[in-house]
């Protein structure tokens, strides 16, 4: 997967930008990896990264996490030990962005440091069925304000277009186009497509991230 | 079939009100509604609206009773604390009878409480909350599709009606994310002969006001309001009932507790225990008739909610008092398991509540 040392997941909110990048650290872990996955959201104080802190510590994921996250302190602080993940490069860091340029500019923080090392991946989670991503210019606009608001730009795309449970692998393939058409447009690469584990076998033709979700809460009986 | 998408709760409510014709939004931020605030902060520009973040809560309501009152199609939104500091100008807004729809996704209180979601603002919204004599049409959606169909509804409510209409959410329902349809229909219209728009030099002035200087108009015109309030009551209260045909307990919740509980009376019902589910979508008004129906047939009620215990008040009222009436809740932030409500269930069969 020509991993680099820090990849970061930055994009509009709820776009699954937690998921994907609690997946992938798991997924590097498991290649023997060191890795440290920060929760840099700053924004959203409910469903976060701190929410699988059980299912990472059994792969020895080390989380950094804000000092009040889950609880009722609604405080945008960032932890001291942000700088580990930037500091320390014998791990592969990941950072989980807060969505739009609200939640980026608690990465500007570090901006000058990812630069300067040079060895990371800056990616734009996309999902085409969240209403102000659905279409290519208002994807584009929100890319542009997360890089204004971070001072780092984009080198890449993960498709995680999805409608929820109701996601199948048409909704999944239709996706494509848009995902292409982002590429072509923006000049970035896509990087994955990410899908929900369920669904994953049904696309062998196209590789696909699987992911595994957060606990889902209150489903409705059948 | 229109095209389904995935929207937070939040997120739905702000375009299911754009789309109901609302172009004034004025707010002032706080947790865990902010999604509204940043979408109508990205989407009114785009659509010749506008979106004003204003100084305070208190100067956003007051926003809203002057848009209001020049007949436009208005919302704020907020969250518990700041609801409590809105109160003043819904006390002005109900006396000045002009439509206004107003959002609370509540979070745990008293005070400045906490982050997490709660309903223990049932007795603020559906009680009055500030001075005087009014009540407001209350809507408590239990989906993030209903964000969308209530807030459409509540604005048309609202206009026919000449009151504030108020989504009473909770942060969960505000924050997750669930996929929705809009179907394309028309903005119902309403007439507004009242609306401060300007004579003309044509008509006589329209006064918007809330101030009486004589008592005895004052009394007239609550009794006017409250005569409007009655034809609300009848005709307008909603509800859901599910497996109530044979049941012998009843569980009574709205909101993000009726989903807990909707999968506790499945459980239970595989037990074999003969339990059904009342959800009030209209807390005010409360949607009495299915209570009183209910109260024949059934042995008790539970009511769960998530809060100390305040729509049981009603269910209590609204059954007169003819079968006990339990509660079973979380509160401060806190939601119940389905365990949880299937554990008061079971006590409620054997009668050891």
């Amino acid at each position: 997967m020509n991993d680099k040392r820090l990849t970061l997941f930055a994009g509009h909110y709820g776009s699954g930008k937690t998921n994907i990048a609690v997946n992938y650290a798991i997924r590097l872990a498991k290649e023997g990896k060191r890795v440290c996955i920060a929760d840099l959201d700053i924004v959203n104080p409910y469903f976060r990264t701190k929410d699988s802190a059980e299912e990472l510590s059994a792969v020895g994921i080390d989380l950094i996490s804000p000092r009040f996250a889950n609880t009722n302190v609604d405080l945008p602080a960032l932890p001291a030990e942000s700088y580990r993940l930037v500091q320390d490069k014998s791990t592969y860091g990941i950072m989980d962005i807060g969505g739009d340029d609200r939640g980026a500019y608690a990465l500007g923080r570090f901006a000058d440091a990812i630069k300067a090392e040079n060895d990371y991946r800056m990616a734009f989670v996309l999902n085409c069925y969240r209403p102000l991503t659905s279409t290519l210019d208002d994807a584009i606009e929100i890319m542009r304000e997360i890089e204004a608001a971070c001072g780092i730009q984009f080198t890449c795309i993960v498709n995680n277009s999805n409608i929820g449970r109701e996601t199948t692998r048409e909704a999944f393939l239709d996706s494509l186009g848009f995902a292409e058409a982002l590429s072509e447009k923006t000049g970035l690469p896509i990087w994955l497509h990410t899908v929900e584990e369920r669904l994953a076998a049904g696309i062998a033709d196209i590789p696909v991230m699987p992911l595994k979700l957060q606990k889902k809460y209150f489903d409705l009986p059948d | 079939m229109a095209e389904r998408i995935l929207m937070k709760g939040n997120e739905a409510i702000a375009e299911a009100a754009i789309r109901a014709g609302c172009r004034h939004y004025f707010g002032y931020p706080i947790t865990p509604q902010t999604e509204i605030a940043a979408y109508m902060a990205k989407k009114m520009p785009k659509i010749g609206g506008v979106f004003l973040q204003a100084e305070s809560e208190i100067a956003s309501i007051n926003m809203v009773y002057g848009a209001a009152a020049a007949g436009m199609r208005v919302m704020t939104s907020s969250s518990s604390p700041g609801i409590s500091l809105k109160t003043e100008g819904l006390s002005y807004i109900a006396g000045s009878d002009v439509p206004a729809l107003v959002v609370n996704v509540q979070r745990g209180g008293p005070g400045l409480g906490g982050i997490q979601p709660s309903q223990s603002d049932y007795f603020q919204a559906t009680k009055g909350g500030g001075h005087g004599d009014y009540r407001m049409i209350v809507l408590a959606p239990a989906s993030v599709q209903e964000m969308a169909s209530l807030t459409i509804k509540g604005f048309d409510l609202a206009d026919k009606y000449c009151v504030t209409s108020m989504i009473l959410a909770d942060g969960t329902i505000g924050q997750m994310m669930e996929p929705i349809t809009f179907e394309d229909s028309e903005i119902k219209k309403y007439e507004k002969p009242w609306a401060l728009t300007g004579t003309e030099c044509k008509r006589p002035h329209n006064i918007v006001n809330s101030l009486y200087l004589k008592p005895d108009e004052l009394e007239k015109k609550n009794f006017e309001r409250f005569e409007k309030y009655k034809a609300i009551e009848e005709n307008e209260a909603m509800w859901e009932e599910y497996m109530m045909d044979d049941a012998e307990i009843s569980v009574v919740a709205f909101g993000i507790a009726s989903r807990v509980a909707k999968n506790a009376v499945v459980a239970a019902r595989e037990a074999g225990i003969k339990v059904g589910l009342i959800r009030p979508i209209t807390l005010w008004p409360f949607p009495t008739e299915a209570f009183a129906k209910a109260a024949d047939k059934v042995k008790s009620f539970i009511s769960v909610e998530l809060s100390m215990g305040q729509m049981i008040e009603d269910v209590r009222l609204a059954t007169e008092c003819k079968k006990p009436v339990y509660l079973c809740n979380r509160a401060g932030g806190m939601i119940p398991e389905p365990s949880e409500v299937l554990e008061a269930i079971r006590k409620a069969e054997k009668g050891e509540f």
